[in-house]
């Protein structure tokens, strides 16, 4: 699979990472070669498999719904680069 | 008189331990002689967090606790913590620009439950970036030297392997008594193997990943390492815990793992799987895992043939699962909770400059992959494929474990490697893990032992592969290889 550079600039949309238009190129190569690498797995027969969805054989634990954990809001706020109030604070979204 | 009498950096963490029961050293000579070590060290990289201070708090808390009688199981002991763990109060980088600054206002389980019983932190070891790499050369504090580049070779500097590099050396440069460390794909094994040291990768959900940054989540699990099978056995003793913050921690008993260790492997039979005798294996990789087998032998198992025939297909699959689930955790990076932000003028833009000059190209490559795996119209042939053959790969180990009781392979396809190679082509870098990564995808303990070094004088070791949670039968199975192969005294050249 050899991705092209338009595609590589909307995975890094889709992730968030601006990336310069001169490392476009560069990246496409790279993704490009881990991906025709990955792609031996299309040998593997797996009509009849199911995805593995649990790495140990155990179903996840209910717990009541209670409140366990809270009034921490220093310490959740501690490492904001900006909190204003009480809340984080971002650029302005709503005009 | 062996250099431990005297030295207590030379101890073993099951030595300290006695020679503080005994009052022959107290904890505070024990931490002063450990600080001192990695001041020494420094030139190796190993920490990027060195806490003095607080060790030597919490060390004549120890001594005071020990005075009465009292303490844990590790009271006194000094350990190195790798920076993934989020340490109270301590700042926890996990070797990424993106989180730096970030200074957790909690402790993760596995470090809270050391600290418990009685453990001392000495600081936070060099990774790399996110626990993303084979040799620890991806972290924003720089590379770590292995221990074992020779004297006279500064030109060629070796990497201690990774994620765990920092820990790795910081053990086998005596600059801690054990460390611990995280392994997705062979991130505790491999470093072990090319530092000369015991690593050891519990079976997945028995150690809590609260607290933990996470790489891939069905994949991470935490370990101890240390410079003998039996430490392993001791540290993961309090590393271990069932933690109602992790819902994938199982809720099970915590076996004395050191009680294990008997020695006796009688009429064990030993998996040899056929299919890890790769093509343009070394010979000496060949000789050493054969030198494996011969041992074990000697002890009275049982050397097996078999077959994991999905083992070719483990790396590939490993590098879709990974990076998915990579890309999935590392999505809350953005500049507005923790760490790194980067302004824009926009919401959008914020996110992607911080996320544009936060993480390293390893980091975005991997979180592109998995982006891209992840998008419609791609899911089903890569990340659903992928999940499928995991499947198989896990299906593979449970056949196996129907005939034989552990499995041994070679750690590590090489001594260690100078900084700077394999780093053109990640694909390279990726063969690192081709015997640690399908232990990996079925979730299975596995161990890696110092068992004997190549030409050019570089450390190997051997890995053994158990059924999910026996970690006991794979520290037995190590012990023995441990006694034959007579690794434990060997120091490397770049030592406190």
């Amino acid at each position: 699979m050899s991705l092209d550079k338009a595609t590589v600039a909307r995975i890094a949309h889709l992730a968030r990472i601006r990336m310069p238009e001169e490392d476009l190129d560069s990246m496409a190569t790279e993704l490009s070669r881990i991906l025709d690498w990955v792609e031996q797995l299309n040998a593997v027969p797996t009509d009849d498999v199911a995805p593995m969805t649990s790495v140990a054989p155990h179903t996840l634990r209910r717990r009541p719904d209670e409140v366990t954990d809270g009034r921490v809001q220093g310490k959740v706020l501690a490492n904001a680069p900006e909190a204003v109030s009480g809340f984080f604070a971002v650029p302005k979204v709503v005009e | 008189m062996p250099a431990s009498a005297t030295d207590p950096t030379r101890m073993t963490v099951a030595e300290a331990r006695d020679a503080l029961a005994a009052k022959a050293v107290s904890a505070v000579e024990l931490t002063e002689a450990h600080i001192a070590a990695m001041e020494r060290t420094r030139a190796l990289n190993a920490y990027v967090a060195e806490t003095p201070e607080r060790a030597l708090e919490a060390a004549r808390a120890s001594d005071a606790r020990l005075a009465k009688g009292e303490g844990g199981p590790l009271e006194g002991i000094p350990l190195a913590i790798k920076d993934v763990f989020c340490t109270e109060g301590v700042e926890t980088t996990a070797g990424s620009r993106i989180l730096q600054g970030f200074t957790p206002t909690y402790e993760s389980t596995v470090t809270a439950n050391l600290l418990r019983d009685g453990a001392v932190a000495l600081g936070k070891t060099n990774c790399d970036e996110f626990a993303m790499g084979s040799a620890n050369v991806t972290s924003i504090h720089g590379p770590v030297i292995n221990p074992w580049t020779p004297a006279g070779s500064d030109d060629r500097l070796l990497v201690p392997g990774g994620s765990s590099g920092g820990s790795a050396a910081a053990v086998a440069a005596r600059s801690a008594l054990a460390a611990t460390g995280t392994d997705t794909g062979g991130s505790i094994r491999q470093p072990a193997s090319f530092t000369g040291i015991v690593g050891l990768k519990p079976t997945y959900g028995r150690c809590s990943r609260w607290g933990i940054v996470a790489f891939a989540s069905s994949l991470d699990q935490a370990g101890p390492m240390t410079r003998s099978v039996r430490d392993a056995a001791i540290l993961l003793g309090s590393m271990a815990s069932f933690d109602p913050k992790d819902s994938t921690s199982v809720d099970m008993a915590v076996p004395d793992f050191a009680a294990a260790l008997t020695g006796d492997i009688r009429g064990m039979k030993i998996g040899i799987p056929k299919e890890y005798r790769i093509d343009g294996m070394p010979a000496e990789i060949e000789a050493l895992w054969q030198q494996g087998m011969d041992w074990l032998r000697a002890a009275g198992a049982e050397p097996v043939e078999i077959s994991l025939p999905m083992t070719q297909y483990a790396l590939p699959a490993y590098y879709i699962v990974a990076p998915a689930e990579a890309s999935s955790n590392l999505a809350r990076y953005d500049g507005v909770r923790y760490g790194l932000r980067v302004p824009g003028d926009s919401l959008l833009e914020m996110y992607e400059n911080t996320r544009a000059e936060g993480f390293g190209r390893e980091v975005k490559r991997r979180v592109m992959i998995g982006t891209y795996v992840l998008s419609a119209g791609y899911y089903d042939a890569y990340y659903l494929k992928a999940q499928k053959v995991r499947t198989l790969i896990a299906r593979d180990f449970a056949t196996a474990f129907d005939t034989v009781d552990a499995i041994l392979t070679p750690t590590a396809p090489s001594t260690p490697f100078a900084i700077g190679e394999k780093q053109d082509d990640p694909v390279q870098m990726y063969l690192n893990d081709v015997f640690t990564v399908p232990a990996s995808l079925a979730g299975l303990p596995g161990i890696s032992v110092p068992a004997g070094s190549g030409a050019d004088g570089g450390p190997l070791g051997l890995q053994v592969i158990g059924r999910a949670f026996d970690e006991e039968t794979v520290l037995r199975v190590g012990g023995v290889l441990e006694d034959a192969a007579g690794q434990q005294a060997a120091e490397p050249p770049r030592i406190a």
